[in-house]
């Protein structure tokens, strides 16, 4: 027995057995003290397998101070190690030294006697009997049988479940399946926000889960719902939230999912590409990509694009009748492709700023992600708390997402070649977008960043410095825009909300060029569909001054739909919280999913069953 | 001597303190309107000194004249070979002990016996012999077995020659049997030299001889110990402790610590296992291998310690692979020797009293037997049919005295019978139903749950030593009234029974207080009539379930109980605890039976056999002892757990028994042929409930691990090796397949799972407490 051997257990050293001796006014011998120290030792270890005794008899895993004073007591010794107490306790060390102890707080008797708040004794034990599992499966429920996978859970996660599914469906289809729920996108929608309050749940470990959680969230933003065909329908904002969820699960849950990344892509990259899919399909495609970040728009989307474009082009330029409602979803895949793009544009002149400036200092504040995500080496991971942000809307959270992808070097494209290219398919539409929040004013990489702006946004030598306030005013701007935008079944604009928008960004936005802007674009909502049409055909020729028309192609359809459902869902969990001071109210109308679903509250309701059984 | 030995020693002191309280605590407890165990079995009671010399008559025990009042049990384990001049070597020792110790009288009597005979005290392992027969032999009993335990267990069986002081010998004398032996500097050469031998001998013999490190190990570093070379112990330990098998890692963390001859005095586990001797089976062919190998050597110190600690039983035939000998070993005394399972069981079940429902004519039914004609066998029961027969395997109806059945029970007995029809037939394709009873706000701890048979009440035992009693059906729980208010009922009425309950008190619990330690044990009669604890602070009790107080707490274990159980029969049942002995008590007697003594640890789980003749026990040291009730014999011996026995169930045809432990595994055991049948690998915790279902056809074990995993054991039974060549070798394989056994895992979250039960229609009930952190 070396020293090695003799470090697993605790030693009472000579010196303490000396001191405790002085402190009691006995003068050892050094020989002594040794041989004390040694039994001392000696007889701890043997309490110590005794008390173990104890514990397993108790059936628990913890070793008490109840049971060493047991065993104390057995070897008739006097118990000296003071009370026990149910809960464990925390050993805290000493900076200085190896020295560990309990904490031992001290207690304001008097305060404590004085307290108004008396502490409630503790309940009374009892017993509660519930089928566990019924002929061996776990068939809890009266109604229907549980799905398979739902048999290995535990019983409380079987509550868990079952709470779950009786809150959002109040019927029994598969925790993971959504293809068994119907296409009703109330359903859907539902499903979206548990699997949101899951992939939030910091207690649940997913594991494997996490995958079919990725592709039922997949379904949500790719199928072509049955619901879809009906205009009326707002699978748009179903498809906006699903692609914010998957952002959201590769943020949270990046280390799980990670080798699903590229078979994500793969498969949006497929959709896009196959013409004969519905043009909703194409638009979860491209706010997939989007929520995937700008690295995935510029891998897959901006590579499509020239091919894509054909197609979409001949959609919005036909102008039958017959393909007015086909043109309004292209309209709205445009605005889709509109925005990633323009995210992507920006993102790579920031990722060049930030590169050129040591990729420190820029973005204090702003892209709540900015800190985090340059931390974070991960192949993609939005930025921290997306959701603990003021609920920006959808559009926030997207660039949150977008914002969040990796430094990396790949950049095979050169941003002004980019631009370029994408500027020949937008037009105007891009040049304005992007020039709105042009946070680089006096970046280095001016030499490719100047030009450009110089010859398309005669604003831009605007002194426009403050990142800080940029980024929350390109998502105002964001918002804004769908309420110009010409869809088919665009509800009547609040009228609170033209003034209260464009005032909050203006009041946000210290540039006077983005000012004037909002300006504009709020006081021409005259401007009809018809009008923006237009854009299209022209959009392949630089149109520089007409004004900012394509500003109302931004994610249309948002505030569409059936607004009523997104808030009769919220409240049927528990109350959402009040949305914070940033949107004005009626945001959260046309929002209504912003990452606030709380999850479901647990509650222990079936407990409530009488012990008796029919045995 | 150190101070802790001392203190140790004292302890059968309090015995005496207790001895006063003893006597009258059933006679004063026993409530006013019954007298608890009475009348459960009033031809019991006055039978009962008649009972001795029938016992006797038909016992084909070796136990000659002591049964009266307390069999001793003679393990074959320990008590052959010692030579008889130690045994009055150890008399004397112990007698020097008890007048030390100011117990003039049990010193007298052992006096007594002693000089009369002490031919019978060398079979008996406490040495101190238990015949004190007569009048107040109760406390003598006791508290001899007590000494025993604590001190004076050691003597017996030393083998060395204590040469000098033969009138002043003293209880340390025992240690000389590591008397200096050899140079401790060769120690490590000796030891090594082996270890390269075995080494190289062929792979089939090297298994075999494996099993020599840890024993010799042991022995070796005790010696070095005791004779006082320090350093030199902890060399060798730190040299050799990492060549032992893994599953010694607990007895090696023991022995890490003890470095000092002051601390083998104290350590009651390690003396025992330098008195007892190590079993080892080895072909002949690996042990005249080694034999060469020691004598060409002259490694005379290995050789000696074989000779005297170790017990090397020699058997022709194949040597063993190493996954063979790993399935037996284990255990802290070694395997088991052959002869000691040779003896035989009666395992079948007892023909049941055959009841008609219009009772009429049973009352002859219970004392029936083997031969007797039957003259109502056309119109029984279909579910009786099984026990129509007389099993082969059966024990005589009335080998063990039981309980006469009483209307209640007949009542019970048919119930029991119309439940059964509707039992459903369980299999791999048709599993139970499994109910959970969790626990809430156990904040203090539960520690033991039984359930009656009839699953009508639920009792759990705290840690804060309280008994609280739940009722599992709507039916609330009553108490009796007082005795003022039963004069007032008219005693004639139909429906007395009901008449005196107090409604006042019905309420769903019930607390029972009177413990003064953490209950380890709760177990029902399977009457309902009484619940038995057991707890800490060395007590049994029973209570009463018709008035909820306590009638009588069962003194004589003085040590912490870890387990009790009543026998299915009621009347009798069996206890065990840290004082390394299980006690065989009936509810009218304040002393225990029987005492079964032989495990070296603690008895940490104790069973009734489903025909009350046996009674199964599990150790801390790793072992499994079948005990026959009629004499106290050990008849079952069985090694292969890796770790402390915490659950053990008996099929309920009798044949098989399932044992769990610490170590995660089930281990199942074919009582007749005393084999190890099967192994179930799946849980990684202790497991702390085991059960099978009624028909025996799924067996269910609860586990730490908040699992409970069902198993099907007709397979693991139809799978053995039941030839004639393994049943007398005693070499078994197991086959490695616990997956196709598993048939079903399920979790409960946060609630370890405590105990388990099957209803009489075979739903499985589970108990745990919840727990929250």
């Amino acid at each position: 027995m070396t020293e090695r051997e003799e470090r697993r257990f605790a030693e009472v050293p000579r010196e303490s057995i000396k001191l405790m001796a002085e402190s009691t006014g006995v003068e050892l011998s050094e020989e002594v003290a040794t041989l004390l120290a040694e039994d001392v030792c000696y007889r701890l270890r043997e309490a110590t397998q005794n008390s173990s005794q104890f514990m397993r008899h108790a059936k628990r895993r913890k070793l008490s101070v109840e049971d060493f004073n047991r065993a104390l007591r057995w070897s008739n010794t006097e118990t000296v190690c003071g009370y026990g107490a149910q809960d464990a306790l925390p050993f805290r060390p000493l900076k200085e030294g190896e020295l560990f102890f309990v904490e031992d707080r001290e207690i304001n008797l008097v305060e404590l006697a004085l307290a108004t708040n008396i502490p409630k004794g503790c309940a009374e034990t009892m017993v509660r009997v519930h089928v566990s599992y019924l002929d061996g499966k776990g068939n809890l429920e009266p109604q229907g049988t549980v799905p398979t996978a739902v048999q290995s859970l535990s019983e409380d996660l079987l509550k868990y479940y079952q709470q779950i599914t009786r809150a959002i469906l109040g019927e029994d289809p598969h925790l993971m399946k959504v293809k068994s729920v119907s296409h009703d996108l109330d359903q859907l929608n539902r499903l979206l926000h548990m699997v949101k309050s899951l992939v939030q749940n910091p207690y649940l470990y997913l594991g494997s889960y996490v995958r079919s959680l990725v592709s039922s969230v997949m379904y949500c933003i790719l199928e072509p719902l049955a619901a879809s065909i009906n205009p009326l329908n707002d699978h748009w904002t179903l498809r906006d939230y699903a692609a914010l969820l998957l952002s959201h699960i590769f943020w949270t849950h990046g280390d799980l999912v990670s080798g699903l990344y590229h078979q994500i892509l793969l498969s949006l990259q497929k959709v896009l590409s196959d013409p004969v899919r519905p043009l909703c399909s194409h638009y979860g495609a491209v706010v997939g990509l989007h929520a995937l970040g700008w690295k995935a728009v510029e891998r897959v989307l901006y590579p499509h694009l020239p091919a894509y474009w054909a197609n979409l082009q001949a959609v919005l330029d036909d102008y039958s009748v017959s393909n007015a409602q086909v043109k309004a979803d292209g309209h709205k895949v445009y605005g889709a492709i509109l925005v990633a793009v323009e995210r992507l544009l920006k993102m790579k002149a920031l990722s060049l700023t930030l590169a050129a400036e040591g990729g420190c200092a820029g973005l204090p504040g702003t892209a709540t992600g900015a800190v985090g995500f340059r931390e974070n080496s991960l192949g993609l991971s939005p930025p921290p708390e997306p959701l603990s942000e003021p609920p920006l809307g959808i559009a926030s959270h997207l660039q949150a997402g977008g914002a969040g992808c990796p430094w990396e070097e790949w950049t095979p494209v050169s941003l002004p070649a980019m631009y370029c290219e994408l500027y020949s398919f937008f037009g105007d539409s891009l040049a304005v977008r992007f020039s709105t929040d042009p946070p680089l004013g006096g970046a280095p990489p001016s030499g490719s960043r100047q030009p450009l702006e110089g010859r398309k946004e005669p604003a831009s030598g605007a002194p426009n410095l403050e990142n800080t306030r940029k980024m929350p005013q390109l998502t105002a701007s964001m918002n804004i825009s769908p309420r110009q935008d010409g869809s088919p079944c665009m509800e009547p604009q609040p009228p609170s909300l033209a003034a209260t928008v464009p005032g909050r960004s203006l009041a946000r936005s210290s540039s006077s060029s983005s000012v004037s802007r909002s300006r504009s674009s709020s006081s021409r909502p005259g401007r009809s569909t018809s009008q923006s049409r237009d854009i299209f055909p022209k959009a392949r020729f630089p149109l520089p001054q007409v004004g900012p028309p394509a500003f109302s192609f931004i994610i249309g359809g948002r505030q569409m739909g059936r607004r009523c459902q997104g808030r009769r869902f919220q409240t049927s969990f528990t109350p959402t919280p009040p949305l914070t001071t940033l949107p004005p109210r009626a945001y959260a109308h046309k929002l209504p999913v912003i990452g606030r679903v709380s999850k479901p509250v647990r509650r222990w309701t079936c407990s409530h069953y009488s012990l008796h059984l029919p045995l | 001597m150190c101070l802790w030995c001392r203190i140790r020693q004292k302890i059968p002191k309090k015995k005496k303190t207790y001895y006063a309280a003893h006597v009258m605590t059933p006679l004063l407890s026993a409530p006013g309107k019954k007298m608890a165990a009475v009348q459960d079995a009033p031809m019991e009671l006055d039978a009962e000194k008649e009972t001795k010399p029938e016992i006797l008559s038909d016992g084909t025990s070796n136990l000659s004249g002591n049964t009266a009042s307390g069999t001793l049990s003679s393990p074959p384990l320990t008590a052959g070979g010692a030579p008889k001049q130690e045994d009055q070597q150890t008399l004397i020792a112990v007698l020097q002990f008890l007048r030390r110790n100011k117990l003039t009288e049990s010193v007298e009597i052992l006096r007594r016996e002693a000089c009369l005979e002490d031919q019978e005290d060398s079979q008996t392992l406490d040495g101190s012999g238990g015949g004190k027969g007569d009048g107040d032999g109760g406390d003598a009993n006791s508290l001899l077995s007590r000494v025993s335990i604590a001190s004076a267990a050691a003597p017996q069986s030393t083998l060395t020659p204590i040469p000098v002081k033969n009138d002043q010998p003293d209880v340390s004398v025992v240690l000389s049997a590591y008397s200096q032996q050899g140079d401790p500097s060769l120690y490590q050469v000796y030891y090594s030299s082996l270890k390269n031998f075995i080494e190289s001998v062929l792979d089939c013999h090297r298994a075999e001889l494996s099993q020599l490190f840890y024993p010799l190990f042991v022995h070796m570093y005790l010696e070095l110990v005791y004779n006082n070379h320090e350093n030199k112990a902890k060399a060798f330990f730190e040299k050799f402790s990492g060549d032992q098998e893994c599953y010694y890692q607990d007895d090696l963390r023991i022995l890490c610590g003890l470095t000092k001859k002051e601390h083998l005095k104290g350590n009651e586990a390690l003396l025992d296992f330098r008195t007892s001797r190590f079993v080892l089976r080895i072909s002949r062919d690996s042990y005249q291998l080694l034999k060469r190998h020691l004598q060409e050597r002259h490694n005379n110190q290995i050789w000696n310690i074989i000779q005297e600690h170790l017990y090397i039983d020699i058997f022709d035939g194949m040597p063993r692979s190493k996954s063979q000998i790993d399935s037996m070993s284990g255990s802290f005394a070694g395997e088991t020797r052959r002869e000691v399972n040779k003896a035989k069981v009666f395992y079948g079940l007892l023909k049941e009293p055959e009841i008609e429902v219009p009772l009429d004519d049973e009352d002859d039914e219970a004392e029936n037997e083997e031969g007797k004609p039957k003259k109502k066998k056309t119109k029984k029961d279909s579910m009786g049919s099984k026990s129509k027969k007389q099993d082969p395997n059966a024990p005589q109806q009335n080998r063990i005295p039981l309980p006469e059945l009483k209307d209640s029970d007949k009542l019970d007995k048919i119930m029991y019978m119309k439940e059964s029809t509707k039992r459903i037939r369980l299999g791999p394709e048709n599993l139970p139903s499994i109910c959970f009873y969790s626990f809430l706000n156990a904040y203090q701890g539960l520690t033991a749950v039984d359930f009656t048979d009839d699953s009508s009440l639920l009792a759990g035992g705290f840690a804060d030593s309280t008994v609280r009693v739940w009722s599992a059906t709507p039916k609330k729980l009553r108490k009796v009234k007082s005795a003022a208010e039963l004069n007032l009922i008219d005693k004639e009425s139909d429906d007395v029974l009901e008449r005196i309950m107090d409604e006042k008190t019905a309420s769903e619990s019930k607390n029972l207080y009177g413990h003064s330690g953490p209950v380890y044990g709760v177990s029902f009669s399977p009457d309902r009539n009484y619940l038995l604890s057991s707890s800490e602070d060395g007590t049994v009790r029973l209570w009463s379930l018709q008035t909820f107080t306590c009638l009588v707490g069962y003194k004589g274990h003085n040590y912490p109980v870890w387990d009790t159980h009543f026998s299915p029969f009621g009347y009798y049942f069996v206890s065990g605890g840290h004082d390394r002995v299980a006690r065989l008590w009936a509810t009218d007697h304040y002393q225990p039976l029987r005492i079964f003594a032989g495990h070296l640890a603690d008895v940490t789980c104790t069973r009734f056999h489903p025909n009350s003749n046996y009674v199964v026990t599990g150790s801390t040291d790793r072992t499994i002892r079948l005990w026959d009730v009629l004499n106290g014999n050990c008849v079952r011996f069985f090694t292969g757990h890796k770790g402390p026995i915490h659950s053990l169930a008996f099929s309920p045809n009798g044949k098989f028994l399932a044992s769990g432990s610490t170590d995660g595994r089930v281990l199942l055991w074919d009582i007749g042929h005393g084999l190890m049948i099967g192994e179930l690998k799946g849980h990684t915790d202790t497991i702390y409930a085991l059960k099978f279902s009624r028909d025996g056809e799924i067996l269910a074990s609860g586990s730490m691990d908040n699992t409970v995993r069902l198993w099907d054991s007709m397979k693991a039974f139809d799978d053995m090796e039941t030839d004639d060549f393994t049943a007398a070798t005693g070499h078994i394989h197991l086959p490695d397949n616990s997956q196709e056994l598993l048939l079903g895992m399920y979790h409960s979250k946060s609630t370890p799972v405590t105990h388990l039960h099957f209803t009489r229609r075979n739903l499985l009930l589970a108990a745990g407490a919840y727990n929250s952190q």
